[in-house]
């Protein structure tokens, strides 16, 4: 049996570690070509060498998803190395605890905290999906979209505060894009993870880890891999009539 | 590379046509050994007998998913049939014309077709969750997929018994999730669109413009791409997925 993305090109930011570059090897395995771009191009290096080490293709970039030069000159050289981009999966994101924010309540928030989450999380997205849609539309294949929402991006989330309003305007970003491309041929999807073993959620685990455990009815963490395959599903021709859908991989979290 | 279900278990209700029968057909294609199950015993057979031409392992049971002693001995069938239920898609389901309250806004509804309408998409969702998760207690796990409905997430005009039904069955979906996602039973529910099925044939004929006005991708969806969620909802793959309620809708929810 063929590889459930054979034959495709796929651009996944935040690829230098977590959810992002266990997607980059799990595309990989499906027969995708991969180009790997993160802030920290080192980790994207790394990702892009595994893929290529275990036999696929992969090229990796540097970007600043805050950055439309950036952004547009990392779309520009994943088309210069595949031809085109038939999956994008825009992944790059920080969590509060990356601008020194960790459980501060709505009140508590930096105006330099807040713009830094909603530039990074919200508008780097949609840098992103600007960027991508032009060319899909440009050479008229169309293409798939997935971008990494979170269970924060459909529920509130105490101490969460510019995270969850930027994870809920990529819900939003999502189901919007998702409805005006229907017709285009390119579908507009999110994943929306619940408490996944990453970077991200360190200082959350390391802090109340028995507590948030509690909320979560499987009561463990997911793997970075789980979320990947969620993202393999969506970006697969096997979803074809899913689009605008924020889909939550979150051991029940929000049915709870 | 081995298919997606390659190894395992399944139970299909519904599985004489439309969704039913996709799904068992794909499971099949994906390496699972499958009971096809249905009121329509002779459309269940068929389906059992297309697995089998394509080189797998089926077989069909009758059930009418109502009658408790019915789904149990359903459930016994197919236990005895492959030693155990790994996936269980409950997908028997009817529509409002099939209770005599077609295009008939809620308080034009017989008691009559409501009770009907509550019995087959609701309280046979739970009879078969129930002896399901009975027996995937006692197998050590296993993965239930429910087919809900965009009107399981969303109100639908002239549906108000199908509507609370489906909506009703993402409960059950969620609960469930909940109370056995230690006991590694994932519960989940696949929420369909507009999807070209019998069922969806006669609204389609009368108000097919108007509906297709309201789904983003302009067509309706094919039988296949329901199956291809279940299939996945079933598989190893969604390991870190239950109680969630999935639309599969050409864009209909986030429009």
């Amino acid at each position: 049996m063929a590889g459930m993305l054979d034959g495709k090109a796929a651009l996944i930011t935040g690829a230098g570690n977590g959810i992002g570059r266990a997607t980059a090897l799990l595309f990989a395995q499906e027969g995708a070509r991969v180009a790997a771009a993160d802030l920290n191009l080192e980790g994207a290096e790394e990702t892009a060498a595994m893929i290529r080490e275990a036999g696929g293709e992969a090229v990796a970039l540097a970007v600043e998803v805050v950055e439309a030069e950036q952004v547009e000159a990392m779309l520009d050289a994943a088309v210069e190395a595949f031809g085109r981009i038939d999956c994008a999966f825009n992944n790059a994101g920080i969590g509060p605890a990356n601008i020194d924010h960790y459980a501060r309540r709505t009140h508590e928030w930096t105006e330099e905290g807040f713009d830094r989450m909603i530039a990074v999380d919200l508008k780097g997205v949609w840098l992103c999906m600007k960027g991508e849609i032009e060319r899909m539309k440009a050479d008229g294949g169309g293409g798939t979209i997935v971008n990494t929402s979170s269970v924060a991006g459909l529920l509130g989330l105490p101490g969460g505060c510019g995270y969850v309003a930027a994870k809920h305007a990529v819900s939003g970003l999502t189901r919007t894009a998702g409805i005006e491309y229907a017709s285009d041929g390119i579908r507009v999807n999110a994943v929306c993870p619940g408490y996944i073993t990453t970077d991200m959620t360190r200082m959350a685990r390391a802090r109340r880890g028995n507590e948030l455990m509690n909320r979560v009815p499987a009561r463990r963490m997911g793997e970075a891999q789980e979320i990947a395959e969620m993202v393999c599903w969506l970006c697969s021709d096997r979803s074809s009539y899913v689009t605008g859908a924020t889909y939550n991989v979150d051991g029940g979290y929000v049915a709870s | 590379m081995a298919g997606m279900l390659a190894g395992k278990a399944a139970l299909i209700t519904g599985g004489a046509n439309g969704i039913g029968r996709a799904t068992a057909l794909l499971f099949a294609e994906e390496g699972a050994r499958v009971a096809a199950a249905d009121l329509n015993l002779e459309g269940a057979e068929e389906t059992a007998a297309m697995i089998r031409e394509a080189g797998g392992e089926a077989i069909a049971l009758s059930v009418e998913v109502s009658d408790a002693g019915q789904v149990e001995a359903m459930v016994e069938a197919t236990v005895e049939a492959f030693g155990r239920i790994d996936c269980a898609f409950n997908n028997a389901g009817i529509a409002p014309i099939n209770v005599g309250n077609n295009a008939k806004r809620t308080h034009s509804w017989s008691e009559e077709g409501f009770d009907r309408m509550i019995e087959v998409n609701l309280k046979g969702v739970w009879l078969c969750m129930k002896s399901e998760i009975t027996r995937m207690l006692e197998t050590g796990g296993g993965a239930i997929v429910n087919t809900s409905s965009i009107a399981g997430l969303a109100g639908l005009p002239t549906s108000s018994g199908y509507v609370a039904a489906k909506h009703g069955v993402s409960g059950l979906t969620r609960t469930a999730g909940i109370e056995y996602a230690t006991d590694n039973i994932r519960v989940n529910a696949v929420c369909p669109g507009f999807i070209a099925t019998d069922m969806t044939r006669e609204v389609m004929s009368r108000r097919g413009n108007e509906l297709m006005a309201l789904v983003p991708a302009r067509r309706m969806g094919e039988a296949r791409e329901i199956a291809e969620m279940v299939c996945w909802l079933c598989s190893d793959r969604s390991g870190f997925v239950t109680g969630a309620t999935y639309n599969v809708d050409g864009g209909y929810m986030a429009s």
